[in-house]
């Protein structure tokens, strides 16, 4: 989680930024990123920002960000549905991309590795917290983060853990579905569907496409 | 309907933008807790999974400049010839960085 913390931080102080140039109280600007906890949802809200703001369109950009959220924590619900609601819910607080990853790859392992939603999310709550702060009261931490390739920390540590996975031909052509998918709505539907779009399309050849199991196996059943 | 941002409209839409994400956080798994769970629904949700990786990834490569397009590449080599995160991902970060000052 570390490489993906600095990542955080300076991703969060670009937003604190962005935030306080949008004429976003200092103290305001903190509490978002404490309570909404999610970057891209909040640039976007930021960039609807004004002396007025429209409720629904802010809604409907939120949400459609952060849909992908619905689909990570629905994949997590085998590893949740024994666990006690309020420690469910209390996990999934602080539920984002980069622990999901982590927490994924590890159950396709089989290892329920509740630990790392926890502690990696509170890990990357508090670092989001601390680049807003920074962001707020210093402006920028980098002149351009661009030029030392820290906008693609974030997408590297999403592919590596995709490749770190199981690779059989399903999983080939759910990628391969996937990837089609999120391109064409990219291309052609409203924008920020497209994780969503690749996501489904991916899930859709699973369903078909049942993995064979070893005879002895009972279907249905993951170890832990 | 809009908010007009003083003191307690900023305060109204940060909890509005903050229930919204919670929906989404905690939406997944409450349905799914009305979903009986059978093979073809955990085949649906596992390549699902991995599947949101790849959604992410590729609109990413085909928006990003020569330096995002090298970083994901560098990456995903680097992963499949080691199966190790963190080089794989450093070298990424470290080819984006190094095309971006070179050209």
């Amino acid at each position: 989680m570390l490489p993906i913390s600095l990542f955080v931080v300076a991703f969060g102080a670009a937003f604190g930024l962005a935030a306080v140039q949008k004429g976003l109280a200092p103290l305001d600007t903190i509490l978002m990123s404490a309570l909404v906890f999610a970057g891209a949802a909040q640039f976007a809200a930021i960039d609807m920002w004004g002396a007025e703001v429209s409720v629904i369109p802010v809604m409907v950009v939120v949400f459609a960000i952060n849909s992908r959220h619905l689909l990570m924590g629905a994949s997590l619900y085998p590893m949740l549905k024994d666990v006690a609601p309020a420690k469910r819910y209390g996990v999934l607080l602080v539920l984002t991309d980069a622990n999901w990853a982590v927490a994924a790859q590890d159950y396709q392992r089989g290892n329920r590795n509740l630990e790392v939603i926890l502690g990696g999310g509170l890990v990357l709550w508090l670092a989001w917290i601390v680049g807003t702060w920074l962001g707020v009261y210093f402006g920028g931490l980098l002149q351009n983060p661009k030029n030392l390739g820290l906008d693609m920390v974030l997408g590297c540590f999403l592919l590596a853990m995709a490749l770190g996975g199981k690779k059989s031909p399903r999983i080939l052509v759910a990628w391969a579905s996937a990837a089609l998918a999120s391109l064409a709505a990219w291309k052609w539907l409203p924008a920020n569907t497209h994780v969503v779009a690749g996501a489904l399309a991916g899930g859709v050849v699973g369903f078909f496409w049942l993995e064979k199991k070893p005879g002895k196996e009972t279907a249905g059943k993951t170890p832990t | 309907m809009t908010i007009e941002t003083t003191t307690t409209g900023v305060l109204i839409l940060i909890l509005i933008m903050t229930l919204v994400t919670l929906v989404t956080r905690f939406g997944g798994v409450f349905i799914m807790s009305f979903v009986r769970i059978n093979p073809r629904i955990e085949s649906f949700i596992n390549t699902m999974a991995s599947s949101v990786l790849i959604a992410i990834i590729v609109p990413m490569a085909f928006e990003g400049d020569a330096g995002a397009l090298a970083a994901l590449s560098v990456t995903a080599v680097t992963m499949l010839v080691l199966q190790k995160p963190l080089p794989a991902i450093g070298a990424g970060v470290f080819a984006a960085a190094a095309l971006r000052y070179l050209f």
